[in-house]
C-alpha cells in the first residue's frame, strides 16, 4: 500500500459525474410549466442526497421538508402545514452547518415567497397552477414561430415553405436567420441529450436557399386607415400584418432608409443590407403606404396623425442615448454607440483610422461599436467594462468575436472621468479598479478596489451604457413616460386613457431584441385589427410534413463558421457562413418534433393560425 | 398511396394513414386505450406500440404514418412485454374495485388486463381520490381515471365546451374542470359524451335507478313510464340483441317486467310537441312583425343549456315549446291523472332517456307546471334502463311482445325520428306543411334533412311560402352556426340543434361501446321504424287530437300555454 495515491476516479463515480452533467442540461433548459411545488420537493430530496448526515437539520429536516411537501402535493396538506414548513425551512438555514443544509433551506424559503399562491392553491382545490408548455421552441420564441414545422420543411428541401411558414408569423426571417437572439433554442429538449438544435442556422438556411419568395395576397379591403409612426422592425411587423388583413397602412419612418436600429444599430458583417432589404422589400410589397425622412413634430403633427388614421402605432424605437455621468464626458472625441453606429447605416463612417478607441460598456451594442471600430481602420480599440466578462450582457458568441478580431477587454475598471489635453480633445479615460461584490439580481455588483486610479490613453471614446427614447411630441396626446423613460403602453400594446393608439418595440419595452420588437408588431396588428371591430385570421395554410418515429442518438450540434478573423476584419461583409447541406441535413434530423410527440400530441402541437 | 407490410401481409393505403388504422384494416387488433380516431389520438397510453423494422424505438401506431416500405410487427416479444408493463403501471394508480363500478363488464382497462393476463401487480396501488357531489348529473371518480385525455379532447374539439382539463404535471398530473372550478360553475351543458367516450369508470351520469325502485315499492304509487324514441334503438345492444330481436314490443314488456303500471310512449308527447311547436313556427313565420326569426326547437336540454350559457340573446328565438319529456310529464300528471280519477301526487312518472341533460331538465322549475311535485319525477338513462332490467334478472328473449299502454302510448313516424338528428325538423315541417296549406305532403317530402353530416340546410317550400332550414348536430357545430346567424352570414327561418353528434341517437345516455359511434346506426333503425308506421304525421296521432278535443282545446289555447309551454328565460342553470 503506497502512502499517497493518485487519485482516479472509479466507474462509480464516474457514472455519478456524468449523471450530474445530466442533471445540468436538464435544469438549463428547464421545461416551462411544470408544478413549482413537485419541483422544490425534487430539488429537496436531491439535497438531501447529497447530506453527509452529519448534522441534524439537514440529514432530518430536509427529510421533514420534503414529506410536508408530499403532503401538500397530495391534496392532504393544510394551511399549518405551509407554516410549519417555513418555520422549519427557517431553522434549517440558521442552523446548518454547511452549505448543503443551509442553501436548501433558504430554496424553500425563496419557494414560499416566489410561489406561495401554488401552495395555496394544492390546499383548497388538490391541484396546481400550472400548465405544461409542449413546444418549448415556440413558447420561447416571442413571435411563436412554428419552428418544428420550418424545421421540418427545411429536411424535405421545401425552403419556400419555410419561409412562407416563418412569414405566418414573423415577416423577418431573412434578418432572423442572421441576428437573432434565438431564445428557441434554450428551451430546446434537445438540451436534455446534448445541444439544442441550431434553430436560427436552419432558419438562414431556408432563406438562402428560398431566394425571393413573395408576400402572399391581401384580405380584401376594409377601407379602415391605420398610421404606423417608426419604420422599423416592429413599425413594420404591424404593417406587414394589417395590411394582409385588408386595412390601409400607412408607414412614416424619420430616417432616409427603413430598418431601425437593423439598418441604424446592427453593423453590417453581421447584418448584410441585402438581407434586410429583403424582408423589407416583400414587407412593403403588399401594398403599405411608405414614407421616409418624415419626422413626427416637424414635417407633420401627431394631432393631424390622429385626425386622418383610423388608429395609430407609434414605433418610433430607442434612438437617443444615455450618458456615462462622468466629468468631461461632453470633449470632443466623446461619441455615444447611436450616433456612431447611424452614421455607419447611412454609409457616412466616422474617420477613426489610426485613432485609439475605448468602447464603454458590456452589452452587444458595445460588442457591435467596437467591431466596427476595427473594421474602420482604428489602430487599437479597447472594451472597458465595470464587471467581470461573464457578467457582460453581449452574448458570448459576440464577446470572443470581438476578441478575436482583435479587440482588448479591460474588465472590472469603472469609468470616473475623461481626461483632455488643453483643446478639451479626450486624450485618456480615468478608470476605477473594482472588485466583484455581493450578488443582486444574479450578478455580482461592482465595488471600490481600494487601488489608484488608472488612465487609458485614447482618442476616442464610444459611449454604450444605453439607449433612450425621445418622445417629446406625443406628450401632446397624453402619451406619458414610464418611471424608466419608457413609452407606457399595455400588454395589448394599447396606449392607455387614448382612443386607437397603439405603442411597441425598443420605445415602450426599453432596448430589446429584434424578434421581441417584432412580437410587439404582431401584437399591435391584432390588437389593432380587433380595435377597428375585425376579427381577421393569419394563416396561409402552409402544410407541414408528419413527424416520423425515429430513435435520436445524442449528436454534436453544428454550428455556424465565421470567416477567417484575418480576413474578415478587413472589410464589412458577412461574417458569419451559412451551415452546409450535410450540416443543415444533420440539424434537422435531431428536431424531437415536440408538436408530435409528447405533450405536443395533445396540446398545443401546432397553432394555425392568429 | 404506399406499400407497407404488417404482420406479413401487404397493404396499400393513402399516406398520412396511421400504422393503427392500416393495421385495422387489414382486421389486425392492436389494443388502444387513449385513442379516439381523429380527436385524441395523442400516444399516452402507449397500448398500441409496435414494431416497426429498422426503428429502434417501438413506434405508437396510433399517431405514427404509414410509409413505403414499411415492416411491422404489432405482436413481438418486446411489444407484448412493453403494453403488459404499461397496463400493470396504470392498474397501480386505477381503483381496480370492479364489482363497484358501472363500467364493469364494458370496460377497455378491464377487458386489456384480462387480454395480458395480468394477475398478480408488482407495484404498490396508489389511486387518487378526491371528492365529488354525487347530487351532480355528471360524477368523477378520480381514482379511476387513467388520463386519457380523451374526455378533455372530446369536450374541447367536438363539442367546443371545455369543461375539462388537465390539472398538474409531472408525477401529479391528473383531470379535472377547467381553472379547478367546480362543475356547476364550469358552463357545462352535462351532454354527457365526455361518459359515453371514458374508457373506464372514471366519468358516469348520476345513478337515480334505487330511487326508481324504492318508488315500485311503495303501494301508493302508480308508475307511469316514458320511453324516448331513441332508447329503443339501443337498448338492447346490452343484452347482445339485434333490432329483430330487441323489438319495441319487446322493451314494453320488458319495462311491465320491471313492474310499471302503465308503459308510455315519449311519442306521444313527440307528435304533441309538434302541434304545439309547429304551429308556433308558423304563427312565427307568419307573423315576422311580431319575432324575430330563426326559430330554434328546444327540445334538447343539452342545446337549451348550451344557448343560456353562450348565446343569451338568442334565447328569445327558441321555442317556448317544452320538450317532449316535459310535455309527456305535464299530461300525465292532469289529463292522465284526471281520466284514472287519481289524485296526481300518486303519480310517479319516470323517463327513459338517451340523455343526461334530462337529469337537469325535468328538475328545472319552469318546467313543472301540474303542481303535483315534479312533472317528470326522475329521468333514467338507457343504461340505468338495462341496469334495472338486469336487477331484475329479466332474459328479455324470453318475454314476448306488449303493446305500449292507452291512451298516451300512441305514436306516429314523425315522432319516433325525434331520436335522430333531422328527426325534429323533418316531423315539424311535415306538420307545419298541412297547417300551411291543409293537405299532407308525401311523407318523405323532406327527407332532405336527414343524415349525420354535422351542420345541414335545406329550402322547402309550402304553398306560396318558403322555409330556410337547418339543422346541426354537436355542440362544436352549433357555435360555428350560432355565430354565422349572428354575423349574417347565413339566414335560416327555422333551426333544430341538437347537443349530441348525430342526435339522441348518439345522446349521452345510451350504452357505450368503446371506439364505436353507434348514433347513425340507431338513426338508420329509427327512420326504419317510421318507414313502416301506419301513421307518419304528428297531427294525425288520434290520441293527441283526443287530447285537445277533451282538455287542451287547440294548439297554442290557453291550457296549452300553461302546460306545454315554458320560458326558457328564466330556467336556472
Amino acid at each position: 500500500m503506497s502512502r499517497l495515491r493518485i487519485y482516479t476516479p472509479d466507474s462509480s463515480q464516474q457514472i455519478v459525474d456524468e449523471m450530474y452533467k445530466n442533471l445540468e442540461r436538464r435544469i438549463d433548459v428547464a421545461p416551462k410549466g411544470n408544478c413549482p411545488v413537485e419541483l422544490s420537493d425534487a430539488f429537496l430530496r436531491m439535497c438531501l442526497a447529497q447530506s453527509c448526515g452529519k448534522c441534524v437539520p439537514c440529514r432530518i429536516g430536509l427529510a421533514q421538508l420534503s414529506a410536508l411537501l408530499g403532503k401538500i402535493l397530495d391534496g392532504t396538506g393544510t394551511e399549518e402545514d405551509i407554516q410549519t414548513l417555513e418555520s422549519a425551512a427557517q431553522a434549517i438555514y440558521d442552523t446548518a452547518d454547511c452549505a448543503i443544509g443551509r442553501e436548501a433551506g433558504r430554496t424553500v424559503l425563496e419557494c414560499l415567497k416566489g410561489f406561495r399562491d401554488d401552495f395555496e392553491s394544492h390546499l383548497t382545490t388538490g391541484r396546481c397552477l400550472s400548465t405544461f408548455v409542449a413546444v418549448p421552441c415556440v413558447n420561447s420564441c416571442p413571435a411563436h414561430v412554428d419552428i418544428p414545422g420550418y424545421i421540418a420543411l427545411v429536411s424535405e428541401g421545401k425552403y419556400a415553405d419555410a419561409v412562407r411558414l416563418i412569414r405566418e408569423d414573423n415577416p423577418f426571417p431573412s434578418v432572423c436567420g442572421l441576428i437573432c437572439e434565438h431564445p428557441c433554442e434554450e428551451h430546446c429538449r434537445r438540451n436534455i441529450m446534448d445541444d439544442s438544435v441550431n434553430i436560427r442556422g436552419l432558419k438562414r438556411t431556408a432563406v438562402e436557399k428560398a431566394g425571393h419568395v413573395p408576400a402572399p395576397k391581401c384580405a380584401p379591403p376594409t377601407g379602415r386607415k391605420v398610421a404606423i409612426i417608426g419604420g422599423g422592425p416592429t413599425g413594420l411587423t404591424a404593417a406587414y400584418y394589417l395590411t394582409l388583413m385588408g386595412h390601409s397602412v400607412t408607414v412614416y419612418e424619420k430616417q432616409k432608409k427603413f430598418g431601425g436600429m437593423l439598418r441604424y444599430g446592427i453593423p453590417r458583417y453581421r447584418l448584410p443590407a441585402r438581407f434586410l432589404d429583403e424582408d423589407i422589400n416583400v414587407i412593403l410589397s403588399t401594398g403599405i403606404e411608405a414614407h421616409t425622412n418624415v419626422e413626427i413634430g416637424k414635417d407633420i403633427s401627431f394631432s393631424e396623425i390622429q385626425e386622418k388614421f383610423d388608429s395609430v402605432y407609434i414605433a418610433i424605437g430607442a434612438h437617443s442615448y444615455k450618458k456615462m455621468r462622468i466629468p468631461g464626458e461632453d470633449a470632443e472625441g466623446v461619441v455615444s454607440a447611436v450616433q456612431f453606429l447611424r452614421a455607419m447605416g447611412d454609409d457616412e463612417p466616422m474617420d477613426i483610422r489610426g485613432k485609439r478607441v475605448i468602447v464603454v460598456g458590456g452589452g452587444n451594442v458595445a460588442m457591435d461599436a467596437s467591431r466596427t471600430a476595427i473594421r474602420l481602420g482604428a489602430a487599437e480599440v479597447h472594451v472597458v467594462y465595470r464587471r467581470r466578462e461573464q457578467d457582460m450582457t453581449a452574448l458570448h458568441a459576440e464577446i470572443q468575436g470581438a476578441i478575436g478580431e482583435g479587440v482588448d477587454l479591460i474588465t472590472l475598471k469603472a469609468p470616473a472621468s475623461v481626461v483632455t489635453d488643453e483643446q478639451g480633445k479626450v486624450t485618456a479615460l480615468r478608470v476605477k479598479p473594482q472588485i466583484p461584490g455581493e450578488y443582486k439580481n444574479g450578478r455580482p455588483v461592482p465595488r471600490d478596489a481600494q487601488l489608484p486610479e488608472e488612465d487609458i490613453p485614447c482618442d476616442l471614446i464610444i459611449a454604450a451604457v444605453g439607449q433612450a427614447i425621445d418622445f417629446g411630441h406625443f406628450a401632446e396626446a397624453g402619451i406619458t413616460a414610464s418611471r424608466w423613460g419608457t413609452l407606457q403602453a399595455e400588454e395589448s400594446g394599447a396606449v392607455a386613457g387614448t382612443n386607437g393608439i397603439y405603442a411597441g418595440g425598443d420605445c415602450a419595452s426599453g432596448p430589446a431584441t429584434v424578434i421581441k420588437a417584432i412580437e410587439a408588431g404582431k401584437t399591435a396588428a391584432a390588437n389593432i385589427d380587433e380595435y377597428l371591430g375585425y376579427h381577421s385570421v393569419i394563416d396561409f395554410d402552409t402544410p407541414v410534413p408528419r413527424a416520423h418515429a425515429r430513435l435520436r442518438l445524442a449528436t454534436g450540434r453544428c454550428n455556424m463558421v465565421d470567416r477567417p478573423e484575418g480576413e474578415r476584419i478587413k472589410d464589412f461583409e458577412l461574417i458569419e457562413e451559412c451551415l452546409t447541406d450535410e450540416q443543415a441535413h444533420q440539424e434537422c434530423s435531431r428536431c424531437l418534433r415536440c408538436d408530435h410527440f409528447g405533450y405536443g400530441a395533445f396540446r398545443g402541437g401546432r397553432k394555425k393560425a392568429w | 398511396m404506399v406499400t407497407l407490410t404488417i404482420d406479413g401481409r401487404q397493404i396499400t393505403v393513402t399516406e398520412g394513414t396511421s400504422i393503427l388504422t392500416a393495421a385495422r384494416q387489414l382486421g389486425l387488433r392492436i389494443p388502444t386505450l387513449c385513442y379516439l380516431k381523429d380527436i385524441n389520438e395523442i400516444g399516452a397510453c402507449r397500448m398500441c406500440v409496435v414494431e416497426v423494422e429498422g426503428n429502434d424505438l417501438l413506434v405508437a401506431a396510433c399517431n405514427a404514418g404509414c410509409e413505403e416500405g414499411m415492416v411491422v410487427h404489432t405482436n413481438t416479444p418486446r411489444v407484448r412485454a412493453a403494453r403488459r408493463l404499461n397496463i400493470e403501471l396504470i392498474l397501480s394508480r386505477h381503483n381496480a374495485n370492479c364489482t363497484g363500478c358501472t363500467r364493469s363488464g364494458n370496460c377497455s382497462l378491464q377487458t386489456l388486463a384480462r387480454d395480458m393476463n395480468v394477475l398478480d401487480l408488482p407495484f404498490p396501488q396508489q389511486p387518487v381520490f378526491r371528492e365529488w357531489d354525487h347530487d351532480y348529473v355528471l360524477i368523477r371518480d378520480t381514482s379511476k381515471c387513467i388520463n386519457c385525455m380523451r374526455c378533455v379532447s372530446f369536450c374541447d374539439k367536438v363539442q367546443d365546451m371545455h369543461v375539462w382539463d388537465v390539472t398538474g404535471t409531472g408525477a401529479h398530473t391528473g383531470v379535472g374542470v377547467r381553472d379547478r372550478l367546480d362543475l356547476k360553475d364550469a358552463g357545462c351543458a352535462y351532454c354527457g359524451q365526455c361518459i359515453t367516450h371514458c374508457p373506464v369508470g372514471a366519468l358516469r351520469a348520476r345513478d337515480d335507478t334505487m330511487e326508481v325502485f324504492d318508488a315500485l315499492r311503495d303501494p301508493d304509487k302508480i308508475c307511469v313510464v316514458q320511453v324516448a324514441p331513441a332508447v329503443r334503438a339501443a337498448w338492447g345492444e346490452s343484452f347482445g340483441l339485434t333490432h329483430e330481436e330487441a323489438t319495441v314490443g319487446r322493451m314494453v314488456s320488458v319495462l311491465k317486467a320491471i313492474g310499471f303500471d302503465y308503459v308510455f310512449d315519449t311519442n306521444f308527447a313527440a307528435d304533441l310537441t309538434i302541434m304545439e311547436e309547429g304551429s308556433e313556427f308558423v304563427e312565427r313565420m307568419t307573423h315576422p312583425d311580431k319575432y324575430k326569426l330563426p326559430m330554434f326547437t328546444s327540445c334538447c336540454p343539452g342545446w337549451v343549456r348550451y344557448a343560456k350559457l353562450r348565446a343569451p340573446e338568442m334565447v328569445e328565438n327558441l321555442s317556448t315549446a317544452k320538450s317532449p319529456q316535459q310535455m309527456f310529464g305535464a299530461v300525465a300528471k292532469t289529463y292522465f291523472a284526471k281520466k284514472l280519477g287519481v289524485d296526481p301526487n300518486r303519480i310517479f312518472c319516470l323517463s327513459i332517456m338517451p340523455c343526461t341533460a334530462k337529469k337537469y331538465e325535468c328538475a328545472v322549475e319552469e318546467v313543472n307546471d301540474s303542481g303535483a311535485g315534479r312533472d317528470v319525477d326522475m329521468s333514467i338513462t338507457t343504461r340505468e334502463f338495462v341496469r334495472m332490467a338486469r336487477f331484475c334478472q329479466i332474459e328479455p328473449m324470453s318475454l314476448g311482445e306488449s303493446e305500449f299502454d292507452d291512451p298516451l302510448g300512441e305514436g306516429t313516424g314523425a315522432a319516433v325520428i325525434f331520436g335522430t338528428t333531422g328527426g325534429v325538423m323533418e316531423a315539424a315541417l311535415r306538420s307545419a306543411y298541412f297547417l300551411i296549406t291543409g293537405e299532407n305532403a308525401d311523407a318523405d317530402a323532406f327527407s332532405g334533412v336527414r343524415g349525420l353530416d354535422g351542420w345541414k340546410e335545406r329550402t322547402f317550400r309550402a304553398g306560396d311560402i318558403t322555409v330556410r332550414t337547418a339543422v346541426v348536430n354537436g355542440l362544436g357545430n352549433i357555435g360555428r352556426l350560432l355565430d354565422a346567424v349572428k354575423k349574417g352570414e347565413v339566414h335560416y327561418d327555422f333551426i333544430e340543434c341538437m347537443a349530441c353528434p348525430s342526435g339522441c341517437g348518439g345522446g349521452g345516455g345510451q350504452p357505450i361501446h368503446d371506439g364505436q359511434e353507434l348514433g347513425g346506426e340507431r338513426g338508420k333503425y329509427l327512420y326504419s321504424l317510421d318507414k313502416n308506421s301506419a301513421l307518419r304525421f304528428s297531427h294525425e296521432n288520434t290520441s293527441v287530437q283526443k287530447l285537445y278535443e277533451e282538455y287542451l282545446e287547440h294548439p297554442l289555447s290557453h291550457e296549452a300555454h300553461h302546460l306545454l309551454h315554458t320560458d326558457l328565460k328564466a330556467w336556472k342553470l
